[in-house]
């Protein structure tokens, strides 16, 4: 039997990808600001933020409207929780962008030699993107991916951080330039782990298990064994 | 069903179109329901949808008893309304007035208007058989005439007097398919419409209903003799129902009211305490009285 219900849940699944692509435009547009220091890329970046915001406000009632009125179970349930979850981590995404995007002014002529703070952007886009195949296919081995990609994304923070700090020792008249890039860094670095949170929601979604805090998790199984 | 760009529904809450820079693809997709940004589980087109029934100042006596208090209420064209509250609250009373069935129970007196369109159906001089015509009615219990099942759908055709033969095998054929039970019931149309089971029975007084092509579909807990299943399968056939009738619904599962219904109206002690959106009363209840009842925190 064809549900109703259905085609309420594929308008919510819909309004989740929208905004996702949303804030996957502002991901582009804010790694294009930084390696060229475009100041209207930058602007555009801030402009998205808005759709997204009121994305974010649209879906949330719509998540609670069908809580209300659906009383969902099981799977149905699942997406619908963990659609909750989700939408913030997309609109975190957004407000990384523009905090990156509000740094491309103070952060030229570059501080940083050869491409690492490219790679550190591109693998962090690549993650975003593949969460949200992840949760529009229900690619449950490209979720596990993603929370893999997240050590790769860390440690190219690390050097970079490391690099960094070395310049500015160097030479004291980077330091202003290196500051600024060091909180760009970070939130590149923000966004993985917020597709990792995703990557995460995705699995509860498909399989029903919670795959957090691993630490927790484990402790847990020697209990029971 | 128009686009958001198309759309001339003067309403601030209605959600814009999306930016996407997505490439035009070659078979365009069927426009989406345009929703309100605030509801985004209602068609905003029921907001705008021309009114079909309005009861206005209606008071019903059984006796001295009242047992409607100045009703006042407007159901859209193409919307479900649901009517719902606890037991005795007048509901039930409410829905039957609406095709004038509190006619055959003695000492009723009813004053105030129903209009169905423009006509008040309280008007003296209204042919209450040609009333019935306009406004099919389901019942609780599904009560299916001991005939076959083609005949229980011909039956209203054949008394206002269709003989031809085609014309009654398309009107069967299309309400069966309308009600949902046209699959199952295809190759045995002369047996008895007591061998089916509670929720084909159902269904198919529904199809009985809609055969003499009402405009106004009244059903009065329709699904609550049914399983979880044929109740869901009632349920889903409102919302293609509601493509070409108005239906209003008595039930006393809220869940029912929450899924099937656009509009509820909660009614207690005869009054219509609270109606409107069925999501912004399943949300947030104006009255605290429909919170109550709605969340089972009632008495």
């Amino acid at each position: 039997m064809v549900r109703h219900f259905d085609s309420e849940l594929q308008d919510l699944r819909d309004g989740l990808m929208a905004m996702a692509g949303q804030v996957e435009e502002m991901i582009d547009l804010s790694k294009a600001a930084v390696s060229e220091g475009s100041a209207a890329k930058a602007e555009q970046v801030k402009a998205l933020d808005r759709l997204v915001d009121e994305q974010e406000l649209k879906l949330d009632q719509a998540c609670i409207d069908l809580l209300a009125l659906r009383s969902p179970i099981a799977t149905d349930l699942r997406l619908i929780a963990s659609s909750l979850k989700i939408i913030p981590e997309i609109e975190r995404i957004g407000d990384h962008c523009c905090n990156i995007a509000r740094r491309v002014l103070y952060i030229h002529p570059p501080v940083l030699a050869g491409d690492a703070l490219e790679r550190l952007a591109g693998e962090t886009r690549g993650m975003v993107r593949e969460a949200v195949n992840a949760f529009v296919r229900g690619d449950a081995e490209l979720a596990r991916k993603v929370i893999a990609d997240d050590d790769k994304v860390d440690a190219i923070y690390v050097q970079i951080y490391k690099d960094l700090l070395r310049i500015m020792l160097a030479d004291p008249m980077c330091i202003e330039r290196a500051s600024n890039l060091i909180i760009v860094i970070k939130n590149w670095e923000r966004i993985a782990d917020q597709a990792t949170n995703i990557a995460e929601e995705v699995l509860f979604i498909l399989e029903g298990v919670n795959v957090k805090h691993t630490y927790l998790q484990a402790g847990k199984d020697q209990t029971e064994s | 069903m128009q686009s958001g760009a198309q759309m001339e529904i003067d309403d601030p809450r209605i959600v814009p179109e999306p930016v996407t820079s997505a490439e035009p693809t070659a078979v365009a997709a069927p426009a989406p329901a345009a929703r309100l940004a605030d509801l985004p589980l209602t068609n905003a087109a029921v907001l705008t949808s021309p009114t079909m029934l309005t009861v206005e100042g209606l008071n019903l006596f059984y006796g001295s008893k009242q047992a409607l208090f100045d009703v006042n209420l407007k159901v859209a064209k193409n919307t479900v309304m649901a009517f719902i509250g606890p037991s005795g609250c007048g509901k039930s009373t409410l829905l039957r007035c609406l095709n004038r069935m509190n006619d055959l129970i003695e000492g009723v007196r009813i004053d105030g208007e129903v209009r169905i369109g423009d006509s008040n159906i309280y008007e003296p001089g209204v042919d209450v058989i040609s009333l019935r015509k306009r406004t099919g009615m389901v019942f609780q219990k599904s009560n299916p005439f001991p005939k076959s099942i083609y005949e229980n759908v011909a039956y209203g055709l054949r008394i206002q007097g269709v003989r031809d033969r085609r014309i009654l095998d398309e009107a069967v054929e299309s309400s069966l398919q309308a009600a949902g039970l046209w699959d199952e019931v295809k190759d045995r149309m002369r047996e008895s419409a007591l061998s089916l089971s509670g929720g084909q029975q159902q269904r198919l007084c529904i199809a009985r209903a809609l055969a003499v092509n009402p405009e106004v579909l009244l059903m009065d807990e329709p699904c609550s003799a049914l399983d979880p299943i044929a109740t869901s399968r009632i349920e889903e056939l409102i919302f293609e129902l509601k493509k070409k009738f108005t239906i209003v619904i008595v039930t006393h599962n809220m869940q029912q009211a929450a899924r099937a219904s656009d509009f509820t109206a909660f009614f207690w002690l005869g009054k219509l305490i609270e109606s409107g959106l069925t999501e912004k009363m399943f949300t947030n209840p104006r009255e605290r009285t429909t919170e109550d009842y709605i969340t089972g925190r009632f008495g």
